[in-house]
């Protein structure tokens, strides 16, 4: 057993509007920059959808994540080391930008500047990056908000697959939700795996997933390696960029921005512990309905004392320990077993992981046939097809979905009894098979979702590792190129160091008429 | 063309070329890591380059270890393995006119789509296409020496002049400038324009070519994992 802790995530569907918060912070922090304005390290897409970039859940088209080989070992999707150096020159699983969007301004000049008209004038769209100017903006990080767009083409959505979809185009059965998105932070990354130049990498303190701006040499195959599709490539300074899941923030103790932003409080934070010697052969069960199972094995119980022994050996600290005892993700996740990780068949271990939503009842229970098999009504006449959020999160194995739905309806129906009726639903429970004590603590952390419980964030111990003394003085955060600042030496660094500090070139003046 | 001039250009240029190509290089792996890069522009298009690219690349390996072996493989060598310098030269000028086919096509495709495509040329620096520009013309004078070449396979006479010449500037022999007197134009001015190459290679985006990761090839495993304990790393 080698003990290991990473900073996990949950979002809680059931309580996200689709603000885009998260998205927008996240792009004022991260990726408001020359080269990165079509990336969003966070997005929030309505489902069912092809999402962005289109169809990035179709791995038939992207050969992204791993597969199991007959031999039982697992490789990444695109092809052992070999084929993936074999890609190098001309990368045929890779999207184009068009798969994201192309990223526009618009002519805002023209509306100071147009000569009196008949009709009042508009700003038009004009390309970022080759100025020219763009007829029809046609993709974009939520594109198909609130269901926009036809239904043949939203219905592209893999998470379909197994189900009569057909229905689901008509009006009265029509369903949605908001899935928001952001890297995964996997157990078992598939990016790291086909980075030929080895410049990803999984932190071993912390399990934040980086990579190395300076030794990424451009090569794009974890764009393509990357199931999620969260894996950035820089058409300005030429390297790939990824959500660094605010890790300066997290190692303050602090959440990340999306989740410090987030107005619905559906993200939580939290430490989990795992057995990293049992990576890989949680990622290489042969059925994929029972990775979801195989994951959950690999986590640690951060209350047996024997996970303890062995976690301080590896040199894991004290308060990592703590954290991990309170940690709302493992509540979720291991204890009420109402969070799930998103697409487990991509065999890379995630750990961002999502409740389900819970939905309406279908008409037909409105007008009082409500049919329930007990107590709590059957999740399979929410409106959300169970079927389509198992394809989502556990390779379309119902029974956990089921089971999660059921205990957060019993936790409602509890609640409601008890502060409406005044009487304890404790029949509801065991249905659920819950405790008063666990649907109290569900309440507490999922419904009230209080700041300190959503967050459980130790600060990184760097003295474990650092001597402090030797970084005095030193340049702290700079960008890809250590001390050297790379403004004295121009020879070399023209204007690819472009950031919203740095000036540098702007590919488009607004105003700029064709 | 005064004697001065051929001695500085083919005597005294390739050292200059080649120290600006490594400790250029060097220079800027160390000081400006950050700019070191393939600088693909796939994202932006594929088109025109998923076979501009393939082509252009086989190709030009091909050519470069071609170059490589052909010119500093001393006349010893395969004369013992039985290749006389006749059968050598008929051997280069048909594998490199192959190899220079597809990669003049290759390249071709990739200068049209770098210099016509608006995404590709908006996002160019000058060294990228300045880079892209030479690359062909050297290419095209590389294509004008085979017929040259080919008219003297009966004696293989010119590909052991030019060897001589290589193999006496990495050896450090101060007459091989002297060798290259007499020869053609083309093979002259093929010669100068690679030299250029290197001169310019440290800050362009060949670069990258350092790079080349069969290192991957050896990695054991998949996983990465970096510790901030660098003693703990695994």
């Amino acid at each position: 057993m080698k003990v290991r802790a990473q900073i996990g995530k949950v979002l809680n569907l059931d309580k996200c509007i689709g603000c885009h918060t998260c998205s927008v912070t996240c792009k004022n922090v991260w990726t408001s920059r020359e080269g990165m304005e079509y990336a969003w390290f966070n997005n929030v897409e309505t489902k069912p959808g092809i999402g962005y970039p289109r169809q990035w859940e179709n791995q038939d088209v992207w050969n992204g994540g791993w597969v199991r080989k007959k031999n039982g070992r697992i490789a990444p999707r695109m092809g052992g080391k070999l084929r993936i150096l074999a890609k190098i020159f001309a990368n045929p699983d890779m999207p184009q930008i068009d798969d994201y969007y192309e990223p526009f301004t618009f002519d805002y000049e023209h509306l100071h500047n147009a000569p009196e008209s008949r009709t009042p004038p508009t700003a038009r769209p004009r390309s970022l990056i080759s100025g020219e100017r763009m007829e029809k903006v046609k993709w974009g990080p939520n594109w198909e908000e609130i269901l926009g767009g036809e239904f043949s083409s939203r219905s592209r959505d893999v998470n379909f697959e197994a189900m009569e979809k057909e229905i689901y185009g008509q009006f009265e059965n029509t369903f949605m939700m908001y899935l928001p998105r952001l890297c995964e932070h996997c157990l078992n990354p598939s990016c790291v795996a086909a980075c030929p130049s080895g410049a990803i990498y999984k932190r071993e303190e912390d399990g934040i997933v980086l990579i190395d701006q300076d030794k990424c040499r451009g090569w794009r195959m974890c764009v393509s390696a990357c199931p999620y599709k969260k894996i950035y490539y820089n058409w300005r300074s030429g390297k790939s960029e990824k959500c660094i899941f605010c890790y300066p923030r997290i190692e303050a103790g602090e959440p990340t921005v999306c989740s410090e932003t987030c107005v619905g409080r559906i993200r939580y934070l939290g430490v989990l512990m795992y057995d990293a010697d049992r990576i890989e052969e949680a990622a290489s069960v042969e059925d994929p309905q029972d990775l979801y199972q195989a994951q959950l094995d690999i986590f640690l119980d951060p209350h047996d004392p024997g996970v303890i022994r062995q976690a301080l050996e590896d040199g894991v600290p004290q308060a990592w320990i703590d954290a991990a005892q309170r940690s709302p993700v493992w509540r979720m996740a291991m204890d009420w077993k109402v969070a799930f990780p998103l697409h487990p068949e991509y065999r890379t271990l995630p750990m961002v992981w999502y409740v389900p939503p819970l939905s309406p009842i279908q008409s037909a229970a409105e007008n009082g046939m409500l049919d329930s098999q007990g107590l709590i009504p059957d999740v399979s006449q929410l409106r959300i097809p169970v079927r389509y959020l198992a394809n989502l999160l556990t390779a379309g194995d119902e029974k956990p979905v089921t089971l999660g739905l059921q205990r957060m309806l019993a936790m409602r129906i509890y609640m409601r009894a008890r502060h409406v009726e005044g009487r304890r639903a404790t029949d509801v429970l065991e249905e659920a098979g819950l405790t008063e004590a666990d649907v109290e603590d569900m309440y507490q952390t999922m419904a009230i979702a209080n700041y300190e419980d959503r967050f459980v964030i130790p600060t990184t111990h760097r003295e474990y590792a650092e001597e402090a003394f030797d970084l005095r003085g030193e340049c702290g955060f700079s960008f890809g190129d250590g001390c050297s600042g790379g403004g004295s030496i121009d020879l070399f660094s023209h204007d690819v160091r472009v950031g919203p500090s740095a000036g540098g070139r702007s590919g488009v003046h607004a105003g700029e008429r064709s | 063309m005064g004697d001065w001039f051929h001695i500085l250009v083919f005597g005294y240029f390739p050292y200059l070329a080649a120290t600006v190509f490594l400790a250029g290089s060097l220079i800027r792996f160390d000081r400006a890591q950050y700019t070191w890069r393939s600088g693909s522009s796939q994202l932006l298009r594929r088109r025109q380059l998923m076979m501009g690219s393939v082509l252009f690349h086989v190709g030009i390996l091909f050519l470069f270890f071609g170059h490589f072996v052909g010119l500093l493989t001393p006349k010893e060598i395969y004369l013992a393995i039985g290749l006389t310098s006749s059968a050598k030269q008929v051997l280069a000028v048909v594998a490199g006119g192959i190899a220079g086919a597809v990669c003049f096509v290759g390249l071709t495709m990739l200068l049209h789509r770098r210099l016509v495509d608006p995404r590709i040329r908006r996002t160019s620096s000058a060294m990228d296409i300045a880079i892209l520009v030479i690359l062909w013309l050297q290419l095209v004078l590389g294509m004008v020496t085979l017929p040259f070449s080919w008219a003297h396979r009966e004696t293989g006479d010119i590909m052991v002049t030019l060897s001589l010449w290589a193999q006496k500037i990495v050896t450090f022999q101060s007459d091989a400038a002297l060798h290259v007197v007499d020869v053609s134009w083309v093979y002259k001015a093929h010669i100068v324009l690679g030299l250029t190459i290197f001169l310019i290679f440290p800050f362009s985006r060949l670069v990258h070519i350092w790079s080349a990761p069969v290192g991957y090839l050896g990695r054991r495993g998949y996983q990465v994992v970096r510790s901030r304990d660098h003693k703990r790393t695994a």
